[in-house]
């Protein structure tokens, strides 16, 4: 079996985990950039070594390191993310217009067929491609030119851009996620976009069906059916069957159908994860027990998986990035907490064991098969 | 000669121990001081400074003979025990929680 990484970005520093026997004993590398935010860590698909990373503090700002070694060595790459053209406002909490002010990049997305091609999903909501291996970084003006921008709104934790996923079977196709605006597609590489939100409710806004200013916390697809869109919102679990021309709500059976990841299984489209936080104002699992959900149906119907998961006592957080999936035979199943945790499956979530239990709190998870 | 002295992060991501050393042309200001460490620096583009405001960062501060330069404009000059090398002028990242 080959042997496995998983890259978690923290409050603190970055880590690598990996695993050279089947994910049964892992070691833990000591922490890369420590003392600094790492927002996200992601590994090319078409070159295992090559790793970027989003490293950011509050006193010195933005960096972007890139390593060519899988993560035994890093170097600082371009950090200039200047917004193209007239910067413009979107709104601000009490609805007043509010320039675009860069904060700090929570994604990046690196190309399926290049290594050097990566995306970056920012606060405030832009998106930016770099096609020199992070050297230099331009926005795609479409997004935030397409006409909505003014009416975006920050959700509660910033208004970022932290969703971007990448069509496999498309290169010019590609969705993005903005709390608190929703979801936005293109569909030659980034040059248009439109709002991608029909079918989806919110509460809390004045026109709950509104085409933008959803908050929408993640989506994801399956490579395979590139068509099948799944979501957690703020509230709800929903699913799109037309590449996102429309929504419907699968929460079904869930215990609440509040949460951040939503992730498919590596080799199974129907078979989706979710992790239900008690609400927006109690960012914990109902009843102290830290569930993960599944479905096989493609939503719905779900499952509890709680072997190996602590059930009581327990008021850990999952955030948005902090859930992946191995591409493996069983799939493996990974997922990072606010307590420092970082959880794996090998057998697609029957059960768990802590790779690792204490951590900063943790902001991102990605995991790749090392060849 | 300039002597600076950054804050720990900073000396990790240029990759120095101790203070720093910079020769500046003219009589030396934060915006020369910043321009030459960038400069020898690359890695340190954007830390101390936003790099398309050029405004210093909220939580970055410029000490230098115990006294707090951070409010002061860009172009001023810098005190003489600065400008002559007596004084090193300290990057300092303002104590803050978190």
């Amino acid at each position: 079996m080959s042997p496995v990484r998983v890259l978690v970005g923290t409050r603190k520093g970055g880590f690598i985990l990996s695993s050279d026997d089947g994910r049964s004993r892992w070691k833990i590398s000591d922490p890369v950039f420590p003392g600094w935010e790492l927002y996200h860590m992601k590994a090319s698909p078409v070159d295992p070594d090559r790793i970027y990373a989003s490293q950011s503090t509050g006193w010195f700002g933005q960096l972007i390191q890139r390593s060519s070694d899988g993560g035994k060595s890093w170097e600082p790459v371009g950090n200039e993310f200047r917004y193209d053209g007239p910067t413009g406002t979107h709104q601000w909490y009490d609805g007043t217009p509010h320039p675009w002010e860069f904060a700090r990049v929570w994604h990046l997305e690196p190309s399926l067929s290049d290594p050097d091609t990566v995306y970056a999903g920012v606060e405030d909501a832009a998106l930016f491609k770099s096609t020199d291996a992070g050297a230099s970084w331009q926005e795609l003006p479409g997004l935030r030119g397409h006409g909505s921008g003014p009416h975006w709104q920050p959700g509660a934790g910033g208004m970022c851009l932290h969703t971007i996923v990448l069509d496999p079977t498309d290169d010019d196709r590609m969705f993005v996620a903005i709390s608190a605006a929703g979801v936005f597609r293109t569909h030659d590489a980034g040059k248009t976009w439109e709002p991608a939100n029909r079918g989806l409710h919110s509460e809390g806004i004045p026109d709950g069906a509104a085409e933008v200013g959803h908050c929408v916390h993640r989506i994801a697809l399956h490579p395979s059916r590139p068509e099948v869109l799944y979501m957690q919102k703020h509230w709800d679990v929903m699913r799109s069957d037309d590449g996102g021309d429309s929504w419907q709500e699968v929460s079904g059976d869930l215990p609440t159908d509040f949460g951040f990841p939503i992730e498919v299984h590596a080799s199974e489209p129907d078979t989706v994860y979710v992790v239900p936080i008690t609400s927006d104002s109690y960012h914990y699992p109902p009843d102290g027990k830290l569930r993960v959900y599944r479905s096989r149906v493609g939503g719905n119907e779900w499952e509890p998986l709680t072997k190996g998961l602590p059930q009581r006592n327990c008021y850990v957080n999952v955030l948005r990035d902090a859930m992946a999936v191995d591409a493996l035979d069983p799939c493996g199943v990974y997922f990072g907490t606010t307590g420092g945790q970082v959880y794996a499956s090998a057998d697609a979530g029957d059960s768990w064991k802590p790779i690792v239990r204490d951590l900063p709190a943790v902001l991102s998870v990605e995991v790749q098969a090392v060849p | 000669m300039i002597r600076v002295v950054l804050p720990a992060h900073l000396r990790t991501l240029a990759q120095v121990q101790g203070e720093v050393e910079l020769d500046v042309q003219g009589a030396p200001t934060q915006r020369s001081v910043i321009d030459a460490l960038e400069a020898r620096y690359p890695a340190l583009r954007g830390t101390i400074r936003d790099t398309t405001t050029q405004r210093r960062r909220p939580f970055v501060r410029f000490f230098a003979c115990e006294e707090d330069l951070s409010h002061d404009p860009p172009d001023v000059p810098l005190p003489d025990a600065v400008a002559t090398g007596v004084q090193p002028l300290f990057v300092v990242g303002a104590m803050a929680g978190g």
